[in-house]
């Protein structure tokens, strides 16, 4: 197989795959949680929970009073990452041509040059990250294989494709290729690791929330 | 597999419910908890991380519920839970959790770690690992009637007394009455003047109020050693004795988890809706004062700050009432730092302060409080949970600190008009 026939493939067949594992994965993992339920709460609320669940969906976003001081770096480099990610994932142009041929929707992308100084700066932010699980003792003593694991998954589609759009390290369609391939492996990993947090960390918070709101409590 | 770690096994399976599956799930082992804990922030010990006090949990979880957990077991990646862990928990379960709260209500996923430790403790009681000072007090609470063995007669002796220095009647057992007043042992031994405090209360705003002979100890260590089946059996006293008397409202006294386990956890224990409304204490005062039912005269004139027990405000919802209390009594009324909803805990609640051997830990935690108390610089300190009270007593008393403890609703009662005026 050449090198162009492994990309075809790669983008085309190995991408459908990973996708409908991904999908699949998702949805057997959302089950698998979401499926065990929970009692009725019977003590009378304080307040109607409302859209309290919904609020601490939003306000989780941001640290709690009084709690940024406290460790700086877990805050600012963890929310420039997500955010970046985000950004990186979801603004960049040729990645909204994917979306566009996979879904039918497109949305206007952000200038190249502004996704490239992203990801420099989301690279970084992991790094920091990175070494701050080395150095921080809290960080370091929770650790498992997984967490350095995750890093690493997360942390080479990330890097490959910014090598790849600056034409660095290896020829144009060896890194596309790794980058496509390593971003196969993150979807098809997603769903069972730590990384499914991106789909139930919302469900946390609006447990979280709803439970507190009923005694009249915005958390 | 002991018979008692077998038990534990599968307490802690029935206790997995999709909140606790969606909170294990969430984790990223940011380690951000062990900043809004006090028994991390003062020792400097990770093993205090919240999340990590419930780790044998996330993978007993991750092996019953999951799939890659039960593959993972299978070929041998993930041991089973066994006793000498448990046995190794028991400190982080117990000694060194408050269920204040506060990692809950910083955890950028949203868990709510304290939900996640108390239903822990449910699995660890049943598999015998719980401290021995909390195994005694829920033992004396179903068999004597209270955590600290007081007795009925030790109440009705306690009632003479409040009545010759009140010069009013404290009743008991009458029908009909509006509000049946719940104490703590705490309150019924060390701080009787709390029943006073309610009388003079109760006579001022004219409401009809009552003990009940057969529920007055509102505690209920059976939530916090982390046992339903023993936590129903000490609810169910109180129901009784509100549904006997038809009271309209159940007062839960001065303390933290008396209220957390009546007024939240009480119904799901019985599994049914209360016939009755239960308040705390201070959620009657604030109502009283909002009724203007409350007249009060002159001010305290020293610098108070007010302590907010954890399960009154953070985990109960009532956070406001009590600062217009301390408004209508005192004049130089200061906050400590994080007061409020994100007040720091005494160290003592969730069972804590009944538990020996946890005793060196508490007071090195408790350095969060003294930090507090020195910036605020206050005369003394005001609040509302007898507990509280007796462990920041014990803690200021460690650390030589001249500084009085001294309860909201005797405050109060304090500063009520004679009658007539």
């Amino acid at each position: 197989m050449s090198e162009m026939q492994l990309l075809t493939w790669v983008r085309g067949t190995g991408l459908n795959i990973a996708i409908g594992l991904f999908l699949a994965g998702v949805l057997w993992r959302l089950l698998e949680i979401y499926s065990l339920g929970r009692k009725k709460d019977l003590s009378a609320p304080r307040a109607a929970a409302g859209a309290s669940g919904w609020h601490t969906i939003l306000r989780r976003n941001l640290p709690a009073p009084g709690m940024l001081p406290k460790a700086p770096v877990t805050y600012i480099a963890g929310g420039i990452f997500h955010v970046g990610l985000a950004v990186v994932v979801f603004m960049f142009a040729p990645h909204i041509e994917l979306f566009k041929s996979l879904t039918g929707l497109s949305w206007p992308g952000l200038p190249s040059q502004f996704i490239h100084l992203t990801t420099i700066v989301t690279l970084v932010a992991m790094l920091v990250l990175l070494v701050d699980r080395i150095k921080n003792p809290v960080k370091k003593y929770l650790s498992t294989f997984e967490d350095w694991f995750t890093w690493a998954l997360t942390f080479i589609p990330l890097l490959t494709g910014w090598l790849s759009v600056q034409h660095l390290l290896l020829p144009y369609t060896t890194m596309l290729t790794v980058h496509i391939l390593s971003v196969e492996l993150l979807l098809v990993l997603l769903p069972f690791t730590k990384l499914f947090h991106a789909f139930t960390a919302f469900g946390s918070r609006w447990f979280n929330g709803s439970a507190n709101g009923h005694k009249g409590v915005a958390v | 597999m002991s018979a008692s770690l077998e038990k534990g096994v599968r307490v802690l399976k029935e206790m997995i419910d999709a909140p606790i599956a969606s909170y294990f799930n969430s984790c990223v082992n940011c380690g951000l908890c062990a900043e809004a804990c006090l028994f991390y922030t003062e020792t400097g010990d990770p093993k205090y991380t919240p999340i990590n006090k419930v780790k044998p949990m996330r993978r007993l979880y991750e092996q019953e519920f999951t799939l890659t957990g039960r593959i993972k077991k299978l070929v041998g990646l993930s041991k089973p839970v066994d006793d000498a862990e448990l046995e190794e928990w028991k400190e982080l379960a117990y000694n060194s959790c408050t269920l204040c709260g506060r990692c809950s209500a910083v955890c950028p996923v949203g868990n709510d770690i304290s939900y996640m430790i108390r239903k822990f403790r449910e699995g660890m009681s049943a598999s015998g690992n719980a401290p021995e000072g909390l195994v005694g007090a829920v033992n004396r609470t179903v068999t004597i009637g209270s955590p600290m063995g007081v007795k009925l007669p030790a109440v009705k002796v306690q009632m003479k007394h409040v009545e010759n220095d009140f010069g009013l009647p404290i009743p008991m057992d009458v029908e009909g009455a509006e509000y049946m007043v719940m104490l703590s042992s705490m309150e019924i031994m060390n701080f009787p003047e709390y029943l006073g405090a309610i009388a003079k209360i109760m006579d001022h705003a004219g409401k009809t109020w009552t003990l009940c002979s057969t529920a007055f100890e509102a505690t209920n260590a059976g939530i916090q050693i982390g046992n339903s089946d023993l936590a129903r059996v000490i609810v169910s006293r109180i129901v009784e004795g509100a549904e006997k008397l038809k009271v309209k409202t159940v007062i839960s006294p001065e303390c933290g988890h008396a209220y957390t386990a009546l007024r939240w956890e009480g119904a799901n224990l019985i599994g049914r809706p209360f016939t009755f409304k239960v308040q705390h204490i201070v959620e009657v005062l604030g109502e009283f004062q909002e009724l203007g039912l409350l007249k009060t005269e002159g001010f305290e004139k020293d610098k108070l700050t007010f302590h907010d027990p954890c399960q009154l405000a953070r985990r109960g919802g009532v956070i406001e009432p009590q600062r217009k209390l301390m408004k209508m009594v005192s004049e130089n009324f200061v906050e400590m730092p994080d007061a409020g909803f994100m007040n720091w805990c005494c160290g003592g609640g969730g069972g804590a302060s009944a538990i020996e051997e946890g005793e060196e830990l508490r007071l090195e935690a408790f350095k969060v409080k003294k930090t507090q108390f020195e910036i605020v610089n206050a005369d003394r300190v005001v609040t509302a949970c007898a507990n509280c009270r007796i462990v920041l007593e014990e803690g200021l008393e460690h650390y030589k600190m001249d500084l009085p403890v001294v309860s909201l609703t005797e405050m109060v009662a304090d500063h009520l008009q004679a009658k007539g005026k």
